[in-house]
């Protein structure tokens, strides 16, 4: 429900400050804040110029002319942790394909970001669930280095914030080593000899010298992960690949890691919250799909949680155009033992502290105004999203999905076809 | 005069009605080979027959009963491995075990009709790939029975999610990818131990891009082979159908006038078994235009198509499939990863029923066959929020009473009549919410399943002695 504050007051203000000046204010009967405050019966947030004004009880002070919004509950923006979404259309064309070069000569320095698409349909999709921010990565083509990841909001506009050069993706276990010849041995081979290429960049590479593994540009993009100023992001599933990339870590302390996938992370979570390596798990993983996997649990995620273990929760089951089913994760993690609080902080804030995005992921004052209202529980399958801010802005509620969906609700025969049915 | 059977319906199922045996050791006697048929209809046969359990009644749950109704502070009693009795106060039977199910609720079993586990089993090494005939793209002659593992422990894993029957298909490289089989979500060292005895056999086929893109632009050259497009398609199903019948009146002839018996083809067998109407054809294809195609086709032809498989487009046409009595097998939401799934939308499912035609709710996954009941409520939920607004008790035939339909074994199971196999989930609570377990799982009135109790949880081969063994998964 939406309804005005003394609306001629409103339309004044947006006269007067343009359209990111309006002031909305969003009524929930939970507003689940993401911080120290928890979830606030009949809360209320105020947004204004793109930043969380207040967050407060029913009595907060609502500024005249603000927008109204009223719904069952509202929570910070959802941060999907790992994602394709915006660099594919369609997985199968590969016209419309920007995660994967097969034939580049580069690696490292293939910058996901290059191949971000505001258009692709399923940004759109992706707001409509409820996410308001998702990071992106390449995959992996030619060798271990898949490339640099971004951080991209999912208003769909040609204006799009985008955070290029977030992360360095990686990958070890069984696809790693594929990707380096055969084995893990020549995986980390391949990994070692690239970090200390990119820890000599650019010295060994004037007059002409060359790296083991990487070639010049390479080893310049690899060089701030290499140097512990990027977040290096590790895909990893079975325990002794975790173990692995923890004794990298603790022989290099000044790198900074995260780890995709980790299914048995359960199985050394201890040591994953001693060197406070977080972690994105795809929840839903319980099969041993491979014989790296073979632990894999749907526990995996409150257990870590349980052993202090940072937590984030994503769906790797079609992470471009399904990254929404995080909350449908989420809730299967609550119903496999996961403190729902924190389920909830896997799906904002913790995304948020993996990638240093500071204000981001919670509803405080000063924060920035990623806010959704939703018709329920947001770790409902039958939840919904009603509204979608992003940096304080309503965002569309449309997608091509919807349209589809209008234009064929009803079957009734009319005197045209359906063509002609413009929803 | 000779009859002859294109397949064994019937077989095993009489047996069913026998009281609890001891499942796969001393299965049932078979329909033996009778010199009066030119082959065996039914070589490799059922050997399941429900394990043995004390009767079950249960007692103060919301129950559905998969058939529209919604009984609230419900009884069901299971005995005998039937459903022996529904209602709201029903006497305790000798020797019976009760279960208090305040605040859970009762279903039927889910039965996911599209699943490939066994033939595509975890681990998913090279080694295991056995679900897709790819040498050629009429493949007629395969049964997918013959690929499966049975001890992928994916199976176990859909039993957790209260899946008591499933139709395990080949996949969709091929215009005729091979015979089906329904299995009952029963641990077995053999597969004959998990088939479910008495179901018609069916046909997987496929349309649209997967054919085409395996055959035709197969084989690392260009062009592949055929078929190169859906034209290629369209003609190469045709030519198996002209085939197929021409098969047919030879083996009727024979089987009316005797004389030189003809020579048999195990690829014309079973397109001959569905021009006889014998088995049910379960056709992969996304888009509405092909579809309607194909309908048109099967009029061709003299069969029909029992169900569409993936059907992400049947929401454009659902009037067409209302009319022509297929049934759509849906996902609540994928979309997008090729062309032809690109007009998907997450209201497929209300809006096909909502048109009046047969909506079921299919995995295709080892992961979504774990929570089809959350899949059929998201779909259920997306459609109240435009205005199809279908009860949960109603909601639950998508996923029980339709595939049942779409197997041929909806007189038997499917739903909680008295009589049916006493294939029942105790659910936590309301299965509609992400939140809810299943607490129990029957199949024949056994307790195959029990989230509270580890000896009552089946551990397959491949994870014995690995890592996790044993653990709630």
């Amino acid at each position: 429900m939406i309804r005005k504050l003394m609306a001629s007051a409103a339309i004044a203000a947006v006269a007067a400050f343009g359209a990111s000046a309006q002031t909305y204010v969003l009524e929930g009967k939970k507003v689940w804040t993401g911080t120290d405050a928890g979830t606030i019966d009949n809360g209320v947030v105020v947004i204004r110029n793109g930043t969380i004004m207040a967050v407060g009880p029913s009595a907060t002070t609502k500024p005249e002319g603000a927008e109204v919004i009223s719904a069952e509950w509202v929570t910070p923006g959802l941060i999907s942790a790992f994602s394709r979404t915006g660099i594919i259309e369609v997985d199968a064309e590969d016209s419309t394909n920007d995660a994967v070069a097969a034939l580049s000569g580069f690696s490292a320095s293939l910058d996901a970001s290059d191949g971000f698409n505001p258009d692709d349909t399923a940004v759109d999709v992706s707001r409509l669930g409820g996410v308001t921010r998702v990071a992106v990565a390449p995959q992996p083509s030619t060798n271990l280095f898949a490339g640099q990841g971004f951080i991209a909001d999912t208003t769909g506009s040609q204006e799009t914030d985008i955070k290029p050069d977030a992360f360095t993706f990686i990958t070890l276990g069984e696809g790693g080593a594929g990707l380096a010849g055969g084995s893990r041995p020549a995986a980390w081979a391949q990994l070692r000899a690239a970090l200390d290429d990119a820890r000599a960049y650019p010295t060994r590479y004037i007059a002409g010298g060359e790296g083991d593994v990487l070639s010049r540009r390479d080893a310049e993009a690899l060089a701030p992960a290499a140097r512990g100023r990027q977040l290096i992001l590790i895909d990893a599933r079975s325990a002794t690949d975790l173990n692995a990339v923890m004794d990298l870590a603790e022989s290099n302390r000044n790198l900074k890691f995260a780890i995709l996938g980790a299914d048995e992370g359960w199985r050394v979570a201890d040591r994953l919250a001693k060197l406070k390596i977080p972690v994105i798990v795809y929840g839903f993983a319980n099969l041993p799909v491979s014989f790296a996997q073979l632990a894999a649990t749907q526990e995996n995620a409150a257990r870590l949680d349980e052993a202090g273990v940072q937590v984030a929760i994503v769906n790797l089951d079609d992470s471009t155009h399904m990254a929404r089913l995080m909350t449908q994760i989420a809730g299967n993690a609550v119903a496999n033992g996961m403190d729902w609080n924190d389920a909830m902080k896997a799906l904002t804030v913790t995304p948020a502290s993996i990638y240093g995005l500071s204000g981001y992921g919670i509803l405080a004052p000063g924060a920035h105004a990623d806010v959704v209202a939703w018709d329920g529980d947001p770790l409902e399958v039958t939840t919904n999203a009603d509204a979608v801010f992003i940096d304080g802005e309503p965002q569309d509620m449309t997608s091509r999905q919807t349209e589809l969906r209008d234009r064929y609700l009803s079957l009734e025969q009319t005197d045209r076809p359906y063509a002609y049915v413009k929803p | 005069m000779k009859r002859r059977n294109w397949v064994a319906l019937a077989a095993g199922a009489i047996f069913l009605a026998a009281c609890g045996g001891s499942g796969e050791g001393d299965g049932p006697a078979i329909k033996p080979f009778t010199p009066n048929e030119p082959f065996d209809p039914d070589p490799y046969p059922s050997t399941y027959s429900a394990y043995p359990n004390a009767p079950v009644l249960i007692t103060n749950a919301t129950i559905l009963d998969g058939e529209g109704a919604r009984i609230e502070d419900g009884s069901l009693l299971l005995q005998d491995g039937k459903v022996a009795a529904i209602g709201a106060d029903l006497e305790v039977p000798e020797g019976a075990t009760v279960i208090d199910a305040e605040g859970r609720w009762v279903t039927p079993g889910i039965i996911d009709n599209h699943s490939h586990l066994g033939a595509y089993p975890s681990p998913s090494v090279s080694a295991h790939q056995d679900g897709n005939e790819v040498s050629g793209p009429v493949t007629a002659e395969v049964w997918v029975e013959h690929g499966i593992w049975p001890q992928d422990p994916g199976f176990d894993r859909a039993l957790a999610g209260g899946v008591t029957s499933l139709q395990v298909l080949p996949g969709s490289a091929n215009l005729f990818g091979g015979r089906g089989i329904t299995l009952k979500n029963v641990a077995s060292r053999t597969v004959q131990g998990m088939k479910f005895p008495g179901a018609p056999y069916t046909l997987k086929m496929a349309c649209g891009e997967n054919p085409k893109r395996v055959y035709g632009y197969g084989n690392g050259g260009f062009p592949g082979g055929a078929p190169y497009s859906r034209m290629g398609n369209m003609a190469g199903y045709r030519a198996a159908w002209i085939k197929a019948a021409e098969y047919k009146r030879k083996w009727d002839k024979y089987s009316a006038e005797g004389g030189e018996m003809p020579s048999r083809d195990l690829e014309l067998d079973t397109l001959a078994g569905v021009l006889a109407g014998e088995i049910l054809v379960h056709m992969h294809c996304y888009r509405a235009d092909e579809m309607a195609q194909i309908m048109d086709m099967s009029k061709e032809f003299g069969y029909k198509v029992t169900a569409f498989h993936h059907a992400v487009e049947s929401y454009k046409i659902a009037d067409k499939l209302a009319d022509y009595g297929a049934c759509s097998s849906m996902w609540a939401d994928w979309w997008g990863f090729k062309m032809e799934a690109y007009d998907g939308i997450p209201e497929n499912i209300p809006m096909v029923h909502n048109a009046g035609a047969c909506a079921i709710v299919h995995s295709d996954s080892d992961i979504g066959i774990q929570r089809l009941n959350q899949e059929a409520a998201k779909a259920w939920a997306d459609g109240k929020r435009v205005g199809i607004d279908v009860p949960i008790e109603e909601a639950w035939e998508w996923l029980s009473l339709n595939p049942a339909k779409s197997l041929g074994i909806d007189s038997r199971t499917g739903s909680l009549k008295p009589g049916k196999m006493a294939d029942v989930v105790i659910w936590s609570g309301n299965p509609f919410s992400v939140y809810t377990k299943a607490d129990q799982v029957f199949i024949d009135g056994a307790l195959m399943y029990d989230r509270s109790d580890n000896s009552v949880r089946p551990v397959r081969d491949f994870e014995l002695g690995q890592p996790g063994e044993g653990d709630m998964k």
